[in-house]
């Protein structure tokens, strides 16, 4: 339909509903009210769902983002040949056209994993002894070892993975997927970002709509005070008066309404009523009174924090408990509708003291993303629920010997192989795809640009990325850049 | 369909009236009207050729982006367009072919037989193909002359009552005063008008007093706030450097406040142009037009560790060149950054050739006066500031090259970690000849003694090669107050510290030592003053304020001390200050190890000279250069200048600051065409030019710079400038530019709605009103078509559903600080004051942690900082404010020329919630009740204050609906009333009443209508 029609369609809905309402009555307006509310065209609520371009695996989607670049060496990607090298130098050949954030090629040498590995289900999908809990998933698990970005920056690297590109002004995956598919939820946002510890380096351009209306933008859910900002009437303002004020404000707005038949009108009216939806299904959503205690100790809810020796350069106190506290409202979330959960862990970057660190950041990861991954399979949700976990970049095989450095206890940023896994949704568990080298240094088989990635991710939701776009400086924008291919070997 | 973008509608609407004067399989087209090549065939091309088709792909040979690259042989060797001859035209074969394999266009739907038609017709009246609107000169038009002249107030009604007369439509009525009144303050000062003004308004009769509205308004030092923060969306103004680290720009409201300033006393276009173009470079340059420049020092900055400089350095010159093409070209030329324009003729070439304007321009800091300056005192300043900047040009040659002999021998010297290693003192004698050291364990011990000492310790290093000494002082029971002084409170001064090689039957050889570093240090008695020698030997190192406790200092030698086993070193603590302040206990040690650079004396600098040049940040480099012109050439002239600069300063008794400019390079950079758009892939070499399509720059004996740049943007021969700019204004004051693509004046933009009157309008803004700002806005807002009634039209929605012939206003939702604003205003809380360093209105303590290592602190503003208008808000880039967010403000990362208007929850969440907005509800109803009249009278009142109109019998019974309804609430729950009053209320009035306002006075602040202009 060209968008002259568009418009003139979505005036004549505007005027029929116009009329349907009239009566003048408070009880007309109510109806009208709930018509909006429940409308599913577009003009008037632009998070009505709209179908996909073709069947979908996948609903919903829970991206959990270590932030920082966790090693996949010490964690997915086992390579004994490194250890046998440890300590030796890489042939210059490999490092020459290779540029670092932080070590320094003259003199940096390799650096063997301390981990122990094993294979694990039937797939025989390997694992550090880091993640015990889920490596009993493995049979969900899509494991991709060989993914690749361009960019070797935190930021620019969040970006890619966020939004297809490292610049500035995009909209996130989150954000397309809001876009192109609406919300299934009547009484939640669409797209909920949820953070445990300390702040990512990308802060709000990791959830932001870039140049889509602010409508599909992540919402934060927060985890102390209320769990949506501005979602508490007024301290001495009850929800009987929330309502009633409310209900002069419909009155009010739709006397100009009939005035002024201006659509944004009617749009505002229905926003103002999901408002009024959402203060009492988001405190619903974050009481877990409801939740069993087995369910609740599965997730590892209430966990205090291990004592770790040394410095904590990590989340903060508390992560622990805010970590599976999380993973348990992604479900709740996605029972309700939500289209795209965003879970944010910060502090993966371990240029020095990976051994700890990451003992204490996988100590908290990996329980309750096994537990979520296992709670929805058995509500039936993983099926349709697409669960992802990646970081910006992995970690190289070589130490780094930063500047000021006394010991070498850690790894710099390695954009050009590194692994993610993805679970449910309609991607084919028990997988292991892609390969590196015996030292982890380049891909050797099946190159996955994180573009590839969004691209199969879109498809798993029924949408082609060449076609999800969206006119910005006259560029039909997508998510995707100018790349991405689907990786049709992903989809079961 | 429905992800059909803006851009694409308006192509679809141009067909669909261009249609019916086509009529199908009608081939004598006699009494036809020609075809129109804009209108009817570039959408066609626009939309379903140039994608593949362009300057940069040209599949199959075939350019379709102007009439002589779209007759040249294809790749077949023929043309595909024969003028005049249809069947002959390989492009009409394709488009009509029924087989996919050769369909044109390739992969997609066929063309409709109408537009198939249209291409025909267009062959056989051989090909005419003016070029593009937008890159020929702006036209000379007379307005025309419309039937229904007395709704003509000025030429512009003219334009648009013509095309309104063409489809038999008759404008809207105009809107009525309290509506006129308000939109009017909306629009040009971003607040509610004075319910007094709205009276006295209402009631004046005088045939001018809509325009002696309209002058007042233009004259209050509101306007530059209200039109500099668009600008300032332009400019995506923000007061961090965004990326990871993002850290404070806290000079950035300088600029802020220089574009008010700018637009307040209305600098014309031109001149606010070039200022921010190219402000720097000219010849009058004051430290006031360099801040100009810091328009362009709104890029971001990643301090990100490990970041290559250079790339972000890049990075940030692409923005500049697409903001430069954003905001007075109207182009997106970024899209040239990696291939040649797939729309515009705009080849990659020529993008990076106006890459290199930019290129050639460095981010420095420019010290400001603050506070009121005299003209004088900013000439000289400038002036001084060249001649330095000028200076250091000459001296960036010799600085390049001496970072770089330096970088290489400190890569050269093995990286170990810096250890301490003991020393074995085998002699320690006092210089007054009293007490020897006790002896504890490795640690000495001088209990008593004079005034003054001087202690000398001759030892013996087990280390082979030492590269500095440590001193520990440490307390003991032993001591006064427990030391680790010998002094009445247990302090000390350590007023010199000497080091030498003992050569048997020679002198003894001065060890020379530098970067003095301690743990701690009393104020005045720092760590470098041991070294210094000054104040006659009487200043030293002190830990007052930490007695009692251990603390260390630190020095390190010029080179490494190479010793063998058998060497023996004398060390001489100097101890002159009096009072008995004397080292009580302490140990010695060396520092063996980490000897890269240690022969500068700088820390700092050493660590770099030790960074790879590309890894070296703005301030490191700024360092390095200081460092090199005062200590390594020790610059005659540049110390003298900065001496000057000092003295005038002084004389002037003026206060500076340093603020973020642009500046030329020390050293002329060259300019390549990036493969690819990437840094590291250089290709051939490019001199700055404009875009061949734009014509060319005179050339002057000099390379062309940003001032030849600056002064073309603005020239007649530029034909875009101008008409961006008043399409900017129009969009802001009818919500739709006159060219709908605000940011795409290319071939793939729409086409103007009125192309007649953005030219007039153009020529206007240009000539009779000498690039006025207020002029051109005052010509637009008392036009008719301003005035007109807003409200949607029924019997309109068929024939122009987007009120493109603007036979109504449109209604437009404010933006988010003009929410803000709005709100205070009407409850009084408002603080007016203008400018000044940003402000941190309230926002949850745990939304700031989100970003970077909960790296930064949101420290709520008090007082009248807390109400201060939107635009000032602090921006920060990564966590900016979420009240700016939930209404739509852009992200500052990239120029944002409109901004994009939603309607959410979050929305509704806030106004009705939020502090600031509970707070504005608060405030009105004390308002309200410090006013005598009855429920309805103040009632009416609010609405008065908020939506500035009497409110209608219906509204005050919904109103009064909720005043009653609270009022029955809080008679029994008083202590929620009490809790609901929050820190505005009402001194004399029963909490239960006052909380009762409160209820009843959050529906008026919510209304819809009051955050739409009308």
């Amino acid at each position: 339909m060209q968008e002259r029609e568009l418009v003139c369609e979505r005036v004549r809905e505007m005027t029929r509903r116009y009329f349907l309402g009239v009566g003048g009555s408070g009880l007309g307006m109510a109806a009208l009210a709930q018509l909006l509310a429940a409308d599913d065209a577009p003009a008037v609520n632009p998070l009505a769902p709209k179908p996909p371009h073709f069947p979908a695996t996948a609903r919903a989607c829970i991206f959990i983002f270590l932030e920082g670049g966790p090693s996949q060496i010490d964690l997915f990607d086992p390579k004994p040949k490194l250890n046998a090298l440890d300590g030796k130098p890489l042939p210059e050949s490999l490092t020459k056209n290779v540029r670092f954030a932080f070590i320094k090629k003259e003199s940096a040498v390799l650096l063997g994993s301390r981990r122990t590995f094993a294979k694990h289900g039937q797939s025989g999908m390997e694992f550090s002894d880091l993640l015990p809990n889920l490596a009993r998933c493995a049979d969900d698990l899509l494991m991709v070892r060989s993914m690749h970005t361009d960019q070797f920056n935190h930021h620019p690297a969040q970006l890619v993975l966020h939004c297809g590109r490292p610049f500035f002004g995009l909209p996130t995956a989150g954000a397309w997927l809001t876009y192109g598919l609406g919300s299934e939820s009547q009484n939640l946002p669409g797209y909920v970002v949820l953070s445990a510890g300390r702040g990512t380096s990308g802060g709000a351009s990791l959830w932001q709509s870039g140049f889509l209306p602010s409508v599909y933008a992540g919402v934060v859910f927060r985890s102390q005070g209320e769990p949506v900002l501005n979602l508490t009437n007024p301290p001495g303002l009850p929800p009987e008066l929330q309502r009633r004020g409310l209900d002069a404000l419909r009155e009010m707005n739709d006397a100009r309404y009939r005035q002024v038949h201006d659509p944004e009108i009617a749009s505002r009216l229905a926003s103002y009523e999901l408002a009024f939806r959402m203060q009492a299904a988001a405190p619903e959503l974050a009481d877990l009174a409801g939740e069993s205690r087995s369910t609740l100790e599965a997730y590892g809810v209430g966990r205090p924090d291990p004592p770790i020796a040394g410095p904590q350069r990590g989340g903060g106190p508390g992560q622990y408990n805010a970590f599976a506290t999380n993973c348990l409202l992604a479900r709740r979330l996605v029972e309700r509708g939500v289209r795209f959960v965003s879970l944010f862990h910060a502090s993966w970057d371990h240029h020095s003291n990976l051994d700890a660190e990451l003992t204490q950041n996988c100590g908290m990861a990996d329980q309750p993303v096994a537990a979520l991954i296992q709670d929805l399979k058995q509500r039936g949700l993983l099926e349709s629920t697409l669960v992802v976990w990646a970081g910006e970049f992995g970690r190289t095989p070589l130490g780094e010997n930063r500047q000021g450095y006394a010991k070498v206890t850690g790894r710099d940023h390695h954009p050009s192989a590194f692994t993610i896994w993805m679970a449910g949704g309609g991607v084919r568990g028990g997988t292991t795809y892609g390969e590196t080298d015996e030292i982890g240094w380049t891909i050797t088989r099946d190159p996955v640009h994180v573009n590839d990635f969004q691209a199969t991710l879109l498809r798993l939701f029924g949408l082609d990325h060449l076609k999800l776009t969206h006119r910005f400086q006259a560029l039909d924008a997508r998510l995707t850049g100018v790349g991405g291919h689907v990786i049709r070997d992903w989809i079961s | 369909m429905r992800r059909t973008g803006p851009t694409a509608a308006g192509l679809a609407v141009i067909l669909l009236v261009a249609v019916p004067r086509v009529p199908g399989g009608q081939r004598q087209g006699g009494a036809q009207a020609p075809i129109d090549f804009e209108r009817d065939v570039r959408p066609i091309l626009a939309e379903n050729c140039l994608g593949c088709h362009s300057a940069g792909r040209a599949a199959g040979g075939l350019k379709l982006t102007d009439r002589d690259a779209a007759l040249a042989p294809t790749k077949k060797g023929r043309p595909a367009i024969v003028p005049g001859d249809p069947d002959a035209s390989e492009l009409l074969r394709r488009v009509r072919s029924t087989d996919p394999a050769v369909r044109m266009p390739m992969a997609r739907e066929p063309l409709e037989p109408r537009a198939i038609e249209t291409l025909r017709r267009w062959v056989a009246e051989g090909v005419v193909w003016p070029r593009h609107w937008a890159f020929e000169p702006v036209r000379k038009v007379d307005p025309p002359a419309p039937r229904a002249s007395a709704r003509v107030r000025n030429d512009i009604d003219r334009f648009i009552l013509v095309k309104l007369e063409a489809k038999g439509i008759a404008p809207s009525p105009e809107a009525d005063r309290y509506t006129l009144i308000r939109r009017l303050y909306y629009d040009l000062l971003g607040l509610p008008p004075p319910v007094e003004e709205v009276d006295a308004f209402a009631g004046d009769a005088r045939p001018d007093a809509y325009e002696r509205l309209v002058d007042r308004l233009l004259a209050s030092p509101h306007f530059g706030e209200r039109w500099g923060r668009h600008w300032l969306d332009l400019a995506r103004y923000a007061d961090s450097d965004g990326y990871e680290k993002d850290r404070a720009r806290p000079d950035a409201y300088v600029y802020r406040d220089w574009v008010i300033d700018a637009i307040n006393r209305d600098l014309p276009f031109d001149r606010f142009t070039v200022e921010q173009v190219a402000g720097d470079l000219l010849p009058d340059a004051t430290s006031r037009s360099m801040i100009g420049t810091a328009f362009n020092r709104q890029t971001l900055t990643n301090e990100e560790g490990g970041v290559d400089q250079e790339e972000f350095r890049v990075n940030a010159v692409i923005d500049r060149t697409a903001t430069l093409g954003t905001a007075w070209l109207g182009l997106t030329v970024g899209c040239a950054r990696c291939h040649d324009h797939k729309y515009d003729p705009l080849p990659q070439a020529d993008y990076y050739r106006l890459f290199a304007f930019f290129n050639d321009a460095d981010e420095v800091l420019t010290e400001v006066p603050t506070g009121a300056k005299a003209p004088e005192l900013d000439r000289r300043l400038a002036s001084l500031q060249r001649a330095l900047t000028a200076r250091y040009a000459e001296l960036a040659p010799g600085l390049l090259a001496w970072e770089a002999d330096e970088h290489r021998r400190i890569m050269a010297t093995p990286s170990t970690p810096l250890a301490e290693e003991p020393l074995e003192v085998l002699e320690l004698a006092s210089a007054a000849g009293v007490g020897t050291a006790d002896r504890l364990g490795s640690d000495l011990c001088v209990r008593a003694g004079p005034e003054r000492d001087r202690y000398t310790l001759t030892a013996r290093a087990a280390a082979p090669e030492v590269t500095g000494f440590k001193l520990w002082v440490l307390p003991d029971e032993a001591l006064p107050a427990r030391g680790p002084g010998r002094g009445p409170d247990g302090g000390f001064v350590l007023t010199g510290f000497r080091a030498y090689v003992v050569h048997e039957g020679a002198a003894d050889e001065p060890v020379e030592l530098h970067r003095a570093q301690a743990d701690y240090a009393e104020r005045g008695f720092e760590a470098e003053a041991v070294l210094s020698g000054k104040d006659g030997g009487r200043s030293g190192w002190a830990v007052g304020g930490k007695l009692g406790q251990p603390h260390w200092i630190q020095f390190r030698t010029r080179a490494p001390l190479r010793l063998d086993g058998s060497a023996r070193l004398r060390i001489v603590l100097d101890q002159q200050f009096g009072e008995g302040r004397a080292l009580g206990r302490f140990h010695l040690a060396a520092l063996t190890g980490n000897s890269r650079g240690l022969h500068i004396p700088a820390k700092d600098v050493a660590d770099g000279l030790e960074m790879y040049p590309e890894k070296r940040v703005a301030q490191t480099r700024r360092r390095l250069l200081d460092y090199y012109v005062s200590e390594v050439v020790r610059d005659e002239r540049a110390r003298a200048l900065r001496q000057e600069i000092a003295a005038l300063l002084k004389e002037h008794g003026a206060r500076t600051m340093e603020v973020r400019t642009i500046g030329t390079p020390l050293l002329a950079r060259k300019t390549h065409v990036l493969d690819r758009g990437d840094f590291l892939s250089p290709r051939q070499e490019v001199e700055p030019g404009i875009p061949a399509i734009l014509g060319s720059l005179p050339t002057h004996s000099g390379n062309l710079n940003r001032l030849d740049l600056a002064r073309w943007l603005v020239s007649p021969e530029n034909p875009l400038t101008a008409r961006v700019a008043v399409n900017h204004v129009w969009n802001l004051l009818f919500r739709r530019g006159l060219v709908r693509s605000l940011d795409d004046f290319g071939l793939r933009g729409e086409r103007p709605t009125h192309p007649e009157l953005l030219d007039w309008l153009a020529g206007q803004f240009r000539n009779e009103l000498g690039w006025s700002r207020k002029a051109l806005i005052r010509s637009i807002v008392t036009s008719s078509t301003y005035r007109q009634a807003s409200g949607y039209r029924p019997e309109l929605v068929e024939v122009d559903p987007e009120n493109r012939l603007l036979a109504r206003q449109n209604r437009i939702r404010v933006e988010s600080e003009i929410v803000r604003d709005l709100q205070l205003a009407a409850s009084g809380l408002l603080a007016r004051r203008i400018g000044g360093p940003s402000v941190f209105p309230p926002m949850p303590e745990d939304l700031a942690k989100l970003s970077y290592a909960n790296s930064f602190t949101w420290k709520n503003s008090d007082g009248e900082d807390r109400y201060r208008r939107g635009m000032y808000t602090f921006f920060k880039r990564t966590i900016p404010h979420p009240n700016l967010m939930t209404f739509d403000s852009p992200d500052a990362n990239v120029s944002c020329v409109a901004r994009t208007v939603s309607n959410t929850p979050l929305q509704a969440l806030m106004l009705l919630n939020n502090e600031t907005h509970v707070e504005a509800a608060q405030a009105l109803a004390c308002r309200l009740l410090a006013r005598s009249g009855d429920d309805a009278a103040r009632l009416g009142h609010a609405m008065r204050v908020c939506v500035s109109r009497p409110a209608t019998e219906r509204e005050i019974a919904s109103l009064r609906g909720v005043l009653d309804t609270a009022r029955r609430y809080y008679a029994a729950h008083r202590d929620e009333a009490k809790s609901l009053l929050g820190r505005h209320a009402p001194p004399t009035v029963p909490a239960e009443e006052a909380a009762a306002w409160i209820a009843a006075v959050r529906v008026v602040l919510n209304l819809d209508e009051f955050i739409t202009r009308e």
